[in-house]
């Protein structure tokens, strides 16, 4: 089968598994998205304080304290040392993170998310082609950046523009200015550059992607063998180049697990494969097709 | 042999162009890095009327130790402090507040340090007096009423640590000659910058208003020595005292320092009446005097 129109994107699916199956992950994204930013709501909407602050430090149930890692990387490197609270915080989240995956973090949590999910998908739906290049590598560099200003100005220069912090703490706190920021994030994703924010410049998921590096959950190409070429899974991942080598690496003895630490573990390749290609699996699970591997040794002597 | 296989992959990207992209992306990183940078030293100038929490030693430290989570927000029983949003001209996402709207209430316990995870609020503060937010200050003595000899002392009323960071001084009243003045006076040493002053003055623009201490106070010259300090210290004069000083003075009088001062000689009879101030006590001889 020949590669998909873009119109007939995500029908084969539908038409497979069912409306629920083929937004399985999509949806459990948005709820994880949205829940996550509710728990943070209705302490000050309707005063049930579950939990309290923000994505970059709070405080659930008054015992548990959470802390993004990569803003108290930018305090160490402004030269401040953080209490302790902050500290096991921090640790709590590095540990869950290097669990499920790095970028979990960008696809289930962060609700710059949804602004550019939007912007790709109206993307989509205009048929807008092209726009600036940037590298993805770019994030890196941002991120490097946004450490050595730490270090340079002494104050978390980053965290003055940092759209991702900015976005969830003006939805919690007053959104004043901060809906300007999300207007720019989504025409630039949708008209200047393709996936531009969350999948070229963002150093929050640069730094997420780092620390996932070695992650336990991963999505595998488990059923390559199946793949028929339609390319919907390119079209609708975010990070494209991440799935090319579990998906088509069976020729160079490279496993069906996604290894790539830029996969965000969204799942929408699990959604949109009508033959079932992808599912969730673990990174240990990274053999090489045990038919295939079967079949070899019967031949071989 | 792998190598080979990527540079056929490449295609025809060549070193140079290789080099260029890469030069693109740092290029561009680095002009979004200066402006940046820029900004940042900007968002070091804390306005005036911006006070933050208790805790807050520098606001250069405070700025590398905050990661603007709204934890002290959310424990403050007060709604005193908000975070800062886009546009306004604190650094964003930072907590302060504005003593005219909403003061602090100095809470015993403390609960925005407290919730502090990183030590941006200082933990070794555990006593509210000891904060310094900031420092009042009385700006206008044109419009304080106090000042008009009208009774007021409304500041000096709510202020938390009452009679030691606002005391009242009492001045004559030059304007009706006969009433008195009760000018609210600062004091430093006292003064947690807390705002309740500013927030209660009765003015549509308050007359005191609480500033950064390092935009309200002084610093005398460091090779100041007040003399009666020193010797407060010493616990006594750090000069020998004269022995025996002679004062040129009329026949009879004599005058002794540091004692009754100008002696008169006794025989000669008073002029003045029995206060012993050289002045007399009604104005208007003063006033009049000279005219026959």
């Amino acid at each position: 089968m020949a590669t998909t129109p873009i119109e007939q994107l995500g029908r084969e699916a539908v038409k497979s598994k069912g409306w629920i199956r083929a937004y399985k992950w999509l949806i459990l994204r948005r709820m994880s998205q949205l829940g996550i930013l509710a728990l943070f709501l209705i302490g000050p909407w309707y005063g049930i304080w579950i939990v309290k602050g923000n994505l970059a430090s709070s405080l659930t149930l008054d015992v548990l304290p959470l802390t993004d890692p990569y803003v108290l990387l930018q305090t160490l490197f402004a030269g401040h040392l953080v209490e302790t609270t902050a500290a096991i915080g921090a640790l709590i989240v590095i540990a869950f993170y290097m669990l499920v995956g790095g970028r979990v973090y960008c696809s289930w949590v962060c609700p710059v998310n949804i602004v550019t999910d939007t912007a790709e998908w109206l993307r989509r739906k205009m048929g807008i082609k092209g726009g600036a290049q940037l590298s993805r590598n770019a994030r890196y560099w941002v991120l490097v950046l946004s450490l050595g200003l730490a270090t340079a100005t002494g104050t978390l220069a980053w965290e003055l523009i940092n759209p991702v912090s900015m976005v969830q703490r003006a939805l919690i706190f007053g959104i004043g200015f901060a809906w300007v920021v999300m207007l720019a994030i989504f025409i630039l994703d949708a008209f200047i550059s393709r996936r531009a924010w969350c999948g070229h410049l963002c150093p929050v998921g640069a730094f997420y992607g780092l620390l996932g590096k070695f992650s336990l959950v991963r999505v595998s190409a488990v059923a390559r063998n199946k793949c028929d070429d339609c390319m919907e899974c390119f079209v609708v991942c975010p990070e494209s180049s991440v799935i090319k080598p579990a998906l088509k690496g069976e020729a160079k003895n490279i496993g069906p697990v996604i290894m790539s630490s830029d996969c965000t573990n969204c799942g929408r390749c699990v959604d949109i494969c009508g033959k079932d290609v992808f599912q969730f699996d673990l990174r240990f699970n990274n053999q090489i097709n045990e038919i295939k591997t079967s079949h070899q040794r019967e031949v071989l002597p | 042999m792998a190598s080979n296989v990527d540079r056929k992959q490449l295609g025809q990207q060549s070193r140079r162009s290789f080099l260029a992209n890469i030069a693109r992306t740092a290029g561009g990183v680095a002009m979004l890095g200066l402006g940046l940078g820029m900004y940042s030293r900007q968002s070091l100038s804390l306005p005036a009327q911006a006070i933050r929490p208790p805790g807050v030693v520098s606001e250069e430290d405070f700025l590398a130790a905050c990661i603007r989570c709204g934890l002290c927000v959310r424990d403050c029983p007060y709604d005193t402090l908000k975070l800062a949003n886009l546009a306004e001209d604190v650094a964003l996402g930072t907590p302060y507040f504005e003593a005219r709207k909403v003061p602090c209430e100095m809470c015993e316990d403390i609960p925005c340090v407290k919730a502090c995870p990183t030590g941006a609020l200082d933990p070794e503060m555990t006593d509210i007096d000891d904060s310094r937010m900031g420092l009042a200050v009385v700006v206008d003595q044109e419009t304080c009423i106090a000042f008009h000899g009208l009774r007021c002392e409304v500041c000096f009323n709510v202020c938390p640590i009452r009679g030691k960071a606002i005391s009242l001084n009492r001045l004559h009243n030059e304007r009706t000659g006969k009433h008195a003045l009760f000018i609210p006076i600062v004091h430093s040493d006292a003064c947690t910058g807390c705002g309740k002053c500013e927030h209660a003055c009765i003015l549509e623009e308050a007359a005191i208003k609480v500033f950064p201490i390092k935009l309200a106070k002084g610093e005398i010259g460091r090779h100041y020595k007040l003399g009666w300090k020193e010797k407060e210290k010493a616990g006594g004069s750090l000069v020998s005292p004269d022995l025996e000083h002679k004062y040129n003075l009329p026949e009879g009088v004599d005058y002794s320092y540091e004692g009754e001062g100008l002696i008169q000689p006794k025989q000669q009879p008073q002029q003045q009446p029995e206060n012993d101030t050289p002045f007399s006590s009604n104005p208007l001889d003063r006033l009049n005097k000279g005219i026959k």
